[in-house]
């Protein structure tokens, strides 16, 4: 830490004589420390799952909620400080009904993810503010159907428009993970929070750009990435949470829910079976052991 | 239209956007008034308000105008700032939401026809109270009274183009013939996926042409 005792990190927006804002560094470190949270943007859907330290017995289980839906299209989950999460969830709650009220339609997630990117990059220009303690995923998917007006009545011919382009494909799955200094990228797969590096391994492993990744199979990763990125930390207890977003063909036609219970649980009990050391390898390395 | 100011510019008008095999067809008669005087006989009322996206305008000259300036600034920010083209709807809400809250203060009877590739043609009307429809056709103005059989007796799903242009034009001979608020050429503009193509028909030769030039 060369910036102790410099006084260049002792004001938000101040640059340090080398280039770097020390602030928003320090909002980072405070992410690094978060429960785990990953987006996987799959062909047919996106799932976002977060590893929710259990911080107290007294909490009640499967309460506490860290995903929220922002849209009825649109999660959003984040690592760090939790009350600057909620604070940035109700600005997206205003920038997708704002983008409603105006438009008259759902916000794409690709303009959401620029106006929040923007929000958060200002947070990091004045000294009467701090950057947001939160990096944040973004997940949603743009419609693919014809999308009406809110509020239209009536239908155009029955025989359906004329002159559109069959061939072309509109809308699906978009993830994008925003950081305290307000960079954002769209992502294949993001990982944020204190055991991101393990599941940053594992979703590279899961070769996202292929397009081939199912929904369900997503579902069953995310829970295991979770599990995996946990297990490398000395953490207590936590919850798997876990929403997902399908296009109209899949299991929540577009919306943004919670996977349900049932899945939920299969994919966890996946998830640690996975992770018990193997019984054959076991067998394996007590051969090569000598023993008397 | 009663509460027109006086010596306002009235769009006493037939419009008319019909949707078609290869996309949507605006039409309009040519004539603006003040009164029993015809301030304008070659008006243009059909405006573009995006590449693709063009409006018809009946009622007061200088409303219909404002609106369709505002939507078109819009819709530039809208491409321009999204890297995307705005689609029919977006227009529609536009206007929409300006011909609504402004209901008490504005009279403007819009149509919005538009072509994108992702939603081919589309027709939105808007009447005088704000209310959005979303239609197979929609015709308007002054002049529309008097074409409301016509167009249910002629009109049919998937027409090609030829057969829409002789559709809006019929239809818009018809209203010119009857009604005074109405006259001067015949305009259309054509949307479909290779752009915007205009159209002018003169009454001289009983709007045969020239058509496209």
């Amino acid at each position: 830490m060369t910036s102790i005792g410099t006084g260049y990190d002792l004001s938000n927006s101040v640059f340090s004589p080398d280039g770097r804002n020390f602030q928003v560094e320090y909002a980072t470190k405070a992410v690094e420390n978060g429960g785990t949270a990953i987006g996987i943007r799959c062909k047919d859907g996106v799932v976002l799952a977060v590893e929710k330290i259990i911080t107290s017995k007294l909490l009640k289980p499967g309460t506490n909620k860290r995903i929220a839906t922002v849209d009825k299209h649109v999660g959003v989950v984040s690592s760090g400080l939790v009350p600057d999460g909620r604070h940035f969830v109700s600005r997206a709650r205003d920038e997708a009904s704002s983008w409603r009220r105006f438009i008259k339609g759902p916000i794409h997630t690709s303009v959401l993810a620029s106006r929040l990117g923007s929000y958060v990059q200002m947070y990091t220009l004045y000294s009467s503010v701090r950057p947001f303690g939160v990096t944040t995923i973004i997940g949603g998917w743009d419609s693919e159907d014809e999308l009406p007006v809110d509020g239209e009545v009536g239908s155009g011919p029955k025989v359906g428009a004329g002159g559109r382009d069959e061939s072309l494909r509109s809308g699906g799955p978009g993830l994008y993970m925003i950081e305290p200094s307000g960079l954002y990228w769209g992502y294949y797969g993001a990982a944020t929070g204190k055991g991101r590096q393990a599941a940053k391994g594992e979703l590279e492993k899961l070769n996202l750009q292929n397009g081939t990744l199912s929904l369900l199979d997503g579902v069953k990763e995310a829970a295991r990435i979770i599990y995996v990125a946990h297990d490398d930390s000395k953490d207590k207890d936590f919850e798997l949470e876990m929403t997902w977003i399908s296009g109209k063909d899949g299991p929540t036609k577009g919306r943004h829910e919670e996977v349900p219970a049932k899945l939920r649980e299969e994919a966890e009990k996946a998830a640690k079976k996975a992770l018990e050391p193997d019984d054959e390898e076991d067998d394996a390395a007590r051969g090569d052991r000598m023993e008397e | 239209m009663d509460h027109l100011k006086k010596g306002e510019v009235n769009l006493g008008t037939t419009i008319i956007a019909i949707n078609f095999k290869d996309g949507v067809i605006l039409g309009a008669d040519s004539r603006t008034t003040t009164g029993a005087y015809i301030a304008n006989r070659v008006t243009d009322k059909l405006t573009q308000v995006h590449d693709t996206i063009w409006c018809c305008r009946s009622g007061s000259a200088a409303d219909t105008q404002a609106v369709a300036d505002i939507v078109q600034y819009n819709l530039e920010q809208y491409g321009v700032e999204y890297d995307m083209p705005p689609t029919t709807q977006t227009a529609a809400a536009m206007f929409q939401e300006l011909c609504y809250h402004n209901k008490d203060r504005l009279s403007a009877g819009i149509i919005i026809a538009g072509y994108d590739p992702r939603h081919g043609g589309q027709v939105y009307s808007i009447p005088l109270g704000g209310s959005l429809h979303k239609q197979s056709y929609a015709i308007g103005g002054s002049g529309s009274t008097y074409i409301y059989g016509y167009c249910h007796a002629n009109w049919r799903e998937g027409m090609t183009e030829e057969e829409g242009i002789n559709f809006v034009k019929g239809a818009l001979q018809e209203a010119i013939k009857w009604d005074g608020s109405s006259g001067g050429v015949i305009r259309m503009v054509v949307l479909t996926a290779k752009g915007a193509v205009r159209h002018v028909y003169l009454p001289d030769n009983g709007y045969t042409g020239p058509g496209t030039k």
